[in-house]
């Protein structure tokens, strides 16, 4: 592996800063998809027979289903069998603390800007990182306990909370949704899992950094978060990939359930490497994101697209309970050749739920950007009201923004509204902004900011800074 | 302070500027009149380096050095200043942070440290409420939503926190009531010093009954066709342009 490592490393491109590959012996399936590779994936991690017969239902399933083709993104369709479906640092088989992980790996994720040792955090954060397939370390693991906060892998999570597990996962997002919800169900590798108690406010911000490092590996990660009554948590969730010539596909799923009363926050950075100036390369992001919401619960969906070559991603809300409230803010940016198929769906069923909508997608390059998104409002909706705002931002004249708002409404005691605008980075503002001694980079930072802050506003504070450090990556250059 | 010799210039296929000729010295006012379409915008813009002014002739020397090889940010930060005949709308962006990102950039450009937020926030009250601005106008999106004389008062105000070496008020009059008036000529009237220069271009003798400009010149077809001091403003008030025309016309 290391020689096709060095190759790649030849293919650098200096605007994606986590392009770099951990040369770190991994543990790997062969390529390819089948029943025994799922028995193996499963035997692996040592999984009970319920879950192994879960997964082989979802797999027996994804065969009969079809490639999704409605997104308006073109690629060429992933070949499911030259696909590595597991893969994983090799290590001890457990690890007791984090002086027991490879320091090649720790080092990886100072690298990215994620210290996984306990005395540097500074910052009130958990983090779990996750590393091709698997868990690497989850920390604050003792702080959260005393309060009854679950925070672990995913796969910890079975051996551990088996009945948990058992009881939620799936039953947001079934195998049965769509076809890459029912793959990352056959083939799911790790991820993380939450459980906040009944009345508990998780006293820190819980934070999963996704990381693919392996060539020719499928990210399949799955999370799972539970907010009990009355719970409180906000969750972060970040990635990226080193730069390769290959697209590398990344399925991943997440579920949400918040309870009466709970609140859950979940905010994502998306920088998947988004593939050279030519669209060689970059991760295909697939995935689907939903959250329950009982009886005056609240979810908020909070994230910043910038990575990937394709996105296909729908964070959505089921607002079963009366009086339930979910929010989505996105930040869609695409460049070079990106397409970016993002949006979300509002399920309004409970009486007096609430749902806001805010989109800001921008464009440059030659790339195309889409908001996809859906308010349904069934007949035991009640007063049910959702505002939308869908603002489109245009740098150049080669590339597309578009917006396909669905809207169905089954009771006409709802309100809902639906703002949409569509506007250029004038050559008028950045002229006044130069007058003003502002170079024009730093002026369109700065117009683009302006044009997004309102999501920024919702993010958490450490997030916001990343978030608008990445925006200006993303766009050097686009305009000038 | 600016020397302009035999300016020609262009915008969208029509040479608009045709020789024009113009030396102002540090301390001066001076006002630029004349009637529609003579090219008095165009100058502002051409000075400031607006892009869709194309200079085709002459040249323009600003504190020794040639203005037109200079970059509009450049030349912002060599102390050139515009005040915009139509501000434009920064959505999402507040005045404070435009404001501080500007003065920082010039600073930058200047090689001296940042401005300290106690210092700015000090700063920008003090020359909010020299102009009556009230301070919520500072936290808002730069001139999102804000009325005419709004938006012209908020020219003003960044004239005065940026405290450049020469000013260019493009028709700053235009749309104000004569309250509003009054308080942007105070502002104009606060910034002039021996060390920096303004120039006025406007349509109307009103404005030059608050700021008293030292020298006022009529533009007329891309070129200046008449200098004198403040009184020539009141002539052009009483008799207008036609009397000047007729002139150019016996001069050709």
């Amino acid at each position: 592996m290391s020689e096709e490592n060095k190759t790649i490393e030849n293919v650098t491109n200096s605007e994606y800063k986590w392009g770099f590959v951990t040369e770190i012996e991994e543990d790997a399936f062969p390529k390819g998809l089948s029943e025994d590779i799922i028995r193996k994936i499963s035997e692996v991690k040592q999984e009970p027979k319920w879950l192994l017969e879960w997964r082989l239902k979802a797999y027996r399933h994804w065969l009969t289903l079809e490639e999704p083709t409605w997104a308006k993104v073109k690629y060429e369709s992933p070949d499911f069998q030259d696909i590595r479906y597991f893969s994983a640092p090799k290590q001890k088989p457990k690890l007791n603390s984090l002086d027991e992980v490879d320091p090649e790996l720790l080092a990886t994720f100072e690298k990215l800007g994620i210290p996984l040792e306990e005395q540097k955090l500074l910052a009130n954060v958990a983090v779990d990182a996750v590393f091709d397939s698997v868990s690497v370390a989850t920390t604050f693991k003792e702080t959260l306990k005393e309060k009854g906060v679950i925070f672990s892998s995913i796969s910890e999570a079975v051996r551990e909370h088996p009945d948990l597990v058992k009881k939620y996962l799936g039953s947001v997002v079934p195998y049965t949704d769509n076809f890459y919800a029912a793959l990352n169900a056959a083939v799911f590798s790790d991820g993380s899992f939450v459980y906040i108690p009944k009345g508990v406010r998780c006293p820190m911000e819980l934070s999963t950094y996704f990381r693919i490092n392996a060539a020719e590996t499928g990210q399949f990660e799955r999370t799972l978060i539970v907010a009990d009554e009355g719970g409180y948590v906000s969750y972060l969730e970040g990635c990226t990939a080193p730069q390769r010539d290959e697209n590398q596909l990344h399925a991943a799923v997440v579920e949400l359930i918040a309870m009466d009363n709970a609140e859950i926050k979940y905010s994502t950075v998306q920088n998947w490497y988004p593939g050279d100036k030519d669209g060689k390369g970059g991760i295909y992001n697939f995935v689907t994101k939903r959250g329950l919401c009982e009886t005056n619960a609240k979810i908020s969906w909070t994230q910043v697209e910038t990575g990937s070559a394709v996105t296909w991603k729908y964070p959505s809300c089921v607002l079963k309970g009366d009086n339930s409230i979910g929010e989505f803010y996105s930040i869609a940016v695409t460049n070079n050749y990106q397409q970016a198929d993002t949006g979300t769906k509002m399920i309004h069923i409970g009486k007096n739920t609430r749902s806001t909508i805010v989109s800001k997608g921008i464009s440059a390059g030659f790339s195309d950007n889409s908001y996809r998104g859906l308010v349904k409002v069934h007949k035991s909706a009640e007063g049910a009201r959702n505002f939308s705002q869908c603002d489109s931002m245009l740098m150049g004249d080669k590339c597309g923004a578009h917006t396909f708002p669905y809207i169905e409404v089954d009771n006409n005691t709802s309100t809902v509204e639906h703002e949409a605008t569509t506007s250029k980075v004038s050559e008028d503002q950045i002229f006044y902004l130069n007058q003003r001694g502002i170079p024009t980079e730093d002026a369109v930072n700065m117009i683009v900011n302006g044009f997004c802050k309102e999501v920024f506003r919702v993010l958490p504070m450490e997030f916001a800074v990343e978030a608008q450090k990445l925006l200006e990556i993303s766009l050097e250059g686009s305009v000038g | 302070m600016i020397t302009i010799k035999n300016l020609h210039a262009k915008v969208a296929g029509n040479e608009i500027l045709k020789g024009l000729n113009l030396q102002v010295n540090a301390g001066e006012v001076h006002a630029i009149m004349g009637p529609n379409g003579s090219g008095k915008s165009t100058l502002a813009n051409v000075l400031a380096g607006n892009e869709a002014y194309e200079v085709t002739e002459g040249e323009v020397i600003f504190n020794g050095k040639n203005l037109l090889e200079l970059a509009p940010e450049e030349r912002a930060c060599e102390g050139i200043f515009l005040a915009f005949q139509y501000p434009v709308e920064i959505p999402g962006v507040t005045n404070s942070t435009f404001l501080k990102t500007a003065i920082d950039s010039i600073r930058k450009y200047r090689n001296e440290p940042e401005i300290s937020a106690k210092e700015f926030l000090a700063l920008i009250r003090e020359k909010a409420a020299l102009l009556d601005m009230d301070n919520k106008l500072i936290s808002r999106a730069v001139n999102e939503g804000f009325s005419g004389g709004e938006k012209k008062r908020n020219e003003i105000l960044q004239l005065l926190m940026l405290n450049p070496k020469l000013a260019i008020l493009d028709e700053t009059d235009s749309g104000l009531d004569i309250d509003a008036l009054k308080i942007v000529s105070k502002g104009v009237n606060y910034f002039r010093s021996p060390e920096n220069a303004t120039i006025v271009v406007t349509h109307y003798q009103r404005l030059l009954d608050y700021i008293v400009p030292d020298f006022v010149h009529v533009l007329y077809k891309g070129r200046i066709i008449k200098s004198g001091g403040k009184e020539l403003a009141l002539e052009l008030e009483e008799k207008g342009y036609d009397w000047l025309k007729t002139d150019e016309v016996e001069a050709v």
